[in-house]
């Protein structure tokens, strides 16, 4: 029940604070800014602006009408229609914080489930119940290496080729604290070992993406080691699809796997909202921010789920807290929950191979257009660099008159890398999709 | 509540013992029993480190609150007790022998005479 408050309430409070009515509280706004005069139309019925929404909404060129080899942090995959029919059930879709394990079961045990596939996804010991999306994980991670060192170590070791977004949000984050952000300004094109001449005995945490931001994948294992010998943690960003095909982070040292959950059976949806994934190793449990759902036994002995280290951050630790952030993407972890369980583990391993070869056929066939490469020999999953003979943002336009939705420039974020452009390929690309992308740059940029 | 009269008391409520220029220091009675139930201790100190008096080494979390506990004086720290890691709850039984928290070498011995004796930690007003 929500009870609001009596004007007999109001006044009280008026009288302790010492003003009279509640406008008196607004009185630093400048007068201008108070109740302005709003020149507005005139108001139209639902069936106009139903009519005016759609009108505007037909200038969108979506995935679903462009043929699109764009990802750079968010990647169209096919989701299936049992996410959303699951996601849209009324126990689930207006069930908020689930405080009260006694009517929360349903919502408590999806989360678990949520986190033993983050876990096992990403072979570390425990994941909690999410964060906002890709880049509040990244973020939190240093946030929780700074306070797993009680502020004591204050150099972040940031690779370069870490989502631009995610290094800006850690930036954020961190604001305010006394604390020295490298790296992030060596060469994209470095290895990651460049890295490890930055680490210090001051250094809290090493944070790097695999794959990268423009798609490789390196060994990072050299890397996670030096970390180690400075008692430095390390965090692997990674793309959960990939890690179908590819090694655990935990497997080379990994010390926080943060991902993006998006690709996980969410839809693109303008950015967001999409999914933080966040799992570190046992003896960081309580250092990790968020909320964690256990599996316990109730006075029955029977099997319930309740949040086991939530309030404690809010509540009892206060400002000791990781994070003033609690919250958790219940719905949307909820989708990836649904979307993994469909998959299944072979499922997931099938995906991953298909994004990967397509992404290696259209490599290898962009390659064959004079004047575009790729590197030959750098590993990568389904997202890759392209050289191009004429600035990167020229083939975008080129290719969008054909309905092309081409890839990333990645002179967005790294000014030196005009010609680049950043082309990501997933089962939503069929052959014919490719050998049409390939057609259109050998037209257009024949000699 | 327990206040042995061989140890000596800060006003933050740690307890140290003093043998020669080594102290143990702990939390003491009255501090489990205002926390209740402690759930987690981080012994954030490392052996080896040297700390000032006031500084935090230990943060001690019940189900009630997470508190810092600090140096009662300064020095270098000898060792830790490992065991609270996963019996905390031992700062509950026995505040003043099992858990003790950190054994300090003292880099200025005098600090530990300024400290409370049990009848004047006894006597210390408490506003709750």
């Amino acid at each position: 029940m929500y009870t609001s408050h009596t004007k007999a309430d109001k006044e009280e409070m008026l009288k302790v604070i010492g003003l009279e009515k509640i406008e008196d509280l607004f009185q630093c706004l400048p007068d201008e800014g108070k109740f302005p005069t709003l020149d507005l139309p005139e108001g139209i019925t639902e069936m106009e602006a139903m009519d005016e929404l759609q009108y505007i909404s037909s200038f969108n060129e979506t995935t679903q009408e462009l043929v699109s080899f764009l990802g750079a942090g968010a990647y169209n995959h096919f989701v299936p229609a049992a996410v959303d029919a699951i996601l849209q059930r009324g126990e689930f879709y207006s069930a908020y914080t689930p405080y009260q394990p006694e009517i929360a079961q349903g919502t408590l045990q999806a989360i678990f489930e949520y986190q033993s596939l983050v876990a096992a996804l990403t072979g570390m010991d425990v994941a909690n119940a999410s964060h906002y999306d890709g880049a509040t994980s990244v973020a939190e991670a240093v946030n929780m290496a700074y306070h797993t060192f009680r502020g004591r170590k204050t150099r972040i070791v940031v690779s370069p080729t870490v989502n631009p977004q995610y290094r800006a949000t850690i930036h954020t984050y961190m604001d305010g604290m006394d604390l020295e952000i490298v790296g992030e300004d060596l060469d994209p094109n470095s290895n990651p070992d460049d890295l490890i001449e930055l680490i210090d005995e001051n250094t809290a945490i090493v944070v790097v993406q695999y794959p990268d931001f423009l798609g490789r994948l390196f060994d990072l294992s050299t890397l996670t080691a030096a970390a180690h010998e400075h008692k430095a943690l390390v965090s692997v960003h990674i793309n959960p699809i990939s890690l179908g095909l590819l090694k655990p982070p935990s497997e080379f040292g990994a010390d926080i796997v943060t991902g993006e959950g998006q690709p996980l059976g969410i839809s693109l949806s303008y950015g967001g909202p999409y999914l933080g994934l966040f799992a570190t190793k046992q003896k960081y449990v309580r250092k990790m921010a968020g909320r964690l759902a256990g599996e316990t036994v109730d006075t029955r002995g029977q099997r319930g789920y309740v949040l086991t280290l939530n309030t404690r951050e809010q509540h009892i630790r206060r400002e000791n807290a990781t994070s003033n952030i609690c919250t958790n993407q219940g719905l949307i972890a909820l989708a990836s929950t649904v979307y993994l369980s469909l998959l299944g583990k072979n499922g997931l391993q099938d995906l991953a191979k298909l994004n990967y070869h397509k992404a290696h056929y259209a490599a290898e066939q962009i390659s064959t257009v004079p004047g575009f490469s790729v590197n030959p020999v750098q590993p990568f999953f389904n997202e890759f660099v392209v050289q191009c003979p004429v600035p990167a943002e020229e083939v975008n336009q080129t290719l969008l008159e054909h309905d092309i939705l081409g890839g990333y420039e990645l002179s967005k974020d790294y000014p030196g890398m005009t010609h680049e452009l950043l082309v990501a390929v997933t089962e939503m690309n069929p052959k014919s999709e490719i050998d049409f992308l390939v057609a259109v740059l050998e037209e257009e940029y024949h000699d | 509540m327990k206040t042995p009269a061989d140890l000596k008391y800060t006003k933050n409520d740690e307890w140290i013992r003093v043998e020669g220029d080594e102290a143990v220091m702990g939390i003491t009675d009255y501090a489990q029993d205002q926390l209740s139930d402690i759930v987690f201790v981080e012994i954030v100190a490392f052996e080896g480190e040297s700390l000032d008096q006031g500084e935090t080494c230990v943060v001690v979390e019940s189900v009630k609150a997470a508190a810092d506990v600090y140096m009662p004086v300064s020095g270098e720290i000898i060792e830790v007790n490992e065991t609270l890691e996963d019996s905390p709850e031992l700062i509950n039984e026995d505040p003043y022998g099992e858990a003790w928290l950190i054994k300090i070498k003292m880099s200025n011995p005098s600090e530990a005479d300024d400290l409370l004796d049990a009848e004047g930690y006894q006597n210390l007003e408490r506003d709750h």
